[in-house]
């Protein structure tokens, strides 16, 4: 059989630690080889899948239209997404859509160095979509279960090459994205509460 | 692939220990029957073993079933089918029959067993008996075959059938995952197929790679690829199961494009509809796809808890 490329995973991770995910690098030195950011708690990833509150668009573009999405997570963090005409689904829906609302979005981190030299990441959208509270929530504990999974191996005495390389490129340690999870799953569970008291 | 010498003296000396209290005969001299089957009429090793086994069941004036082991083949469950050309026994249950394509083609249907089903192609020029539908079987030395990931087994000339007088509760080997619906590729939607006989093949503007030119028929399907953070599963939902996923039907598909005059919109009004949503799906498998059958959209509330308290205990 042929081989068939294998498609890359779209991981889960909360928009603390995306943006925080600034060291960037390739498996081979073809020039074509997809280039993985690697996240702090130890995983490489090529694309990614977030879900949350579509809270401001913007056309930022000079001489094209090029549009900048605001979407955060329940910690309040914000994942910045850019889409341009080489995206023009994702486009057409950031100047379409109404915030605040509900957006589900599968695409490819991209790191860009300001002046001051320092690292951006942002998230080029393969999609957008419009969806409801519920998709939000299950999307949040997800994110909490995959990044809680990453903590303990990060932590642990793991020799994957991803978590070696996170110890190696990345000095902050993973505590602070522990206390992360758990706001993120309160702030859920406090809502929950609410809506149920309504 | 030649067969080693240490292979056939591996055979010789099963055949001898099954006979060597009935006859006197060395490993030797079976191993040269072996050899000569083998190497000079390049007969498949099982099958040499098969044909100098009964010279001695006749020698022995023994039966086949006055041996341990039988005829030497593995038996094997359905689900445990995982190599091409094997030569094995299995006992299973005849689920389906389907409608024989061809005239060298004497039954075609689905075998199953307690882990699972496996289609079966029995030949015309084996003349074998008619299986039925609801029956089991205890089949011996058929061989077995693989096309696209998928294998199947096929009854040959040299295959034994016998009825087995007990029911199988056939296992289902279908597999489900969940996760986000992060992609709709493309080839989904409203689709035309050849309308050959047989062919069924996906057209690309509007030509059969096998038939060229043809008018097509509209289907609707969609390819899809449900991710749960850890893997990646692509999907195909069939008709049926895209109208259940989407809501559209292909009537009300072929309008919609006939009103945009583009069959595109379909595939985007499904994409708007689906992707970023989290389902299980479930269904066999087809190589790397997974065939959906059924299907549910997770809905009910994520439950924080128990993330919370893995989470509280790092």
């Amino acid at each position: 059989m042929s081989s068939t490329p294998t498609r890359e995973v779209a991981r889960r991770v909360f928009a603390r630690e995306f943006n925080d995910a600034t060291y960037t690098f390739k498996e081979s030195d073809d020039e074509r080889a997809p280039v993985y950011v690697l996240l702090p708690t130890g995983q490489r990833a090529n694309r990614v899948f977030l879900v949350g509150t579509l809270t401001e668009t913007e056309d930022v573009g000079e001489d094209s239209e090029y549009w900048q999405g605001r979407v955060v997570d329940p910690n309040g963090d914000t994942f910045f997404t850019y889409a341009g005409q080489y995206q023009p689904d994702a486009a057409s829906m950031l100047r379409e859509l109404e915030p605040p609302a509900y957006v589900a979005v599968v695409g490819k981190p991209r790191t860009y160095e300001t002046e001051e030299g320092e690292v951006n990441v942002s998230v080029r959208p393969e999609s957008i979509n419009l969806v409801d509270e519920a998709t939000r929530d299950r999307w949040v504990v997800e994110t909490a279960e995959r990044t809680i999974e990453r903590i303990q191996r990060v932590g642990g005495d793991s020799t994957d090459e991803y978590v070696e390389m996170a110890r190696e490129q990345y000095d902050e340690g993973v505590t602070g994205y522990k206390r992360m999870v758990e706001e993120a799953l309160e702030s859920l569970e406090a809502e929950q509460a609410e809506a149920s008291a309504d | 692939m030649p067969m080693s010498e240490t292979d056939l003296r591996t055979h010789a000396e099963e055949i001898h220990d099954q006979f060597s209290d009935r006859l006197d005969v060395t490993v030797d001299e079976i191993e040269e029957r072996l050899e000569t089957l083998v190497d000079e009429y390049q007969v498949p090793v099982s099958e040499a073993r098969r044909s100098v086994t009964n010279t001695y069941l006749d020698e022995a004036g023994m039966d086949r079933d006055d041996l341990m082991g039988g005829g030497g083949n593995e038996t094997k469950q359905v689900a445990d089918i995982d190599a091409a050309e094997e030569w094995i026994d299995i006992t299973a249950k005849v689920v389906e029959l389907w409608d024989a394509q061809s005239d060298a083609v004497a039954q075609v249907g689905l075998l199953g067993d307690e882990t699972g089903t496996v289609k079966f192609t029995k030949w015309s020029k084996s003349d074998l008996q008619d299986l039925e539908a609801g029956a089991v079987y205890s089949l011996r030395n058929v061989v077995t075959d693989e096309y696209q990931g998928r294998f199947s087994v096929k009854l040959n000339r040299t295959t034994t059938i016998e009825d087995v007088d007990e029911d199988i509760e056939v296992g289902d080997d279908s597999v489900e995952v969940e996760g986000a619906l992060v992609d709709i590729q493309s080839g989904s939607g409203l689709i035309k197929r050849c309308p050959e006989e047989d062919c069924t093949r996906v057209l690309q503007n509007g030509r059969c790679s096998e038939h060229g030119e043809v008018e097509g028929e509209f289907d609707l399907r969609i390819k899809g690829v449900i991710d749960d953070g850890e893997d990646v599963h692509e999907v195909i939902f069939d008709q049926e199961a895209t109208e259940e996923l989407t809501g559209i039907e292909l009537e009300e598909a072929k309008e919609m494009a006939m009103d945009a005059l583009d069959t595109s919109v379909v595939a985007d009004e499904m994409r708007e509809k689906t992707l970023g949503r989290y389902y299980r799906v479930r269904g066999p498998t087809l190589g790397r796809y997974v065939l959906v059958n059924e299907m549910a959209q997770l809905t009910d509330p994520a439950d924080p808890e128990s993330a919370l308290i893995k989470a509280r205990s790092i």
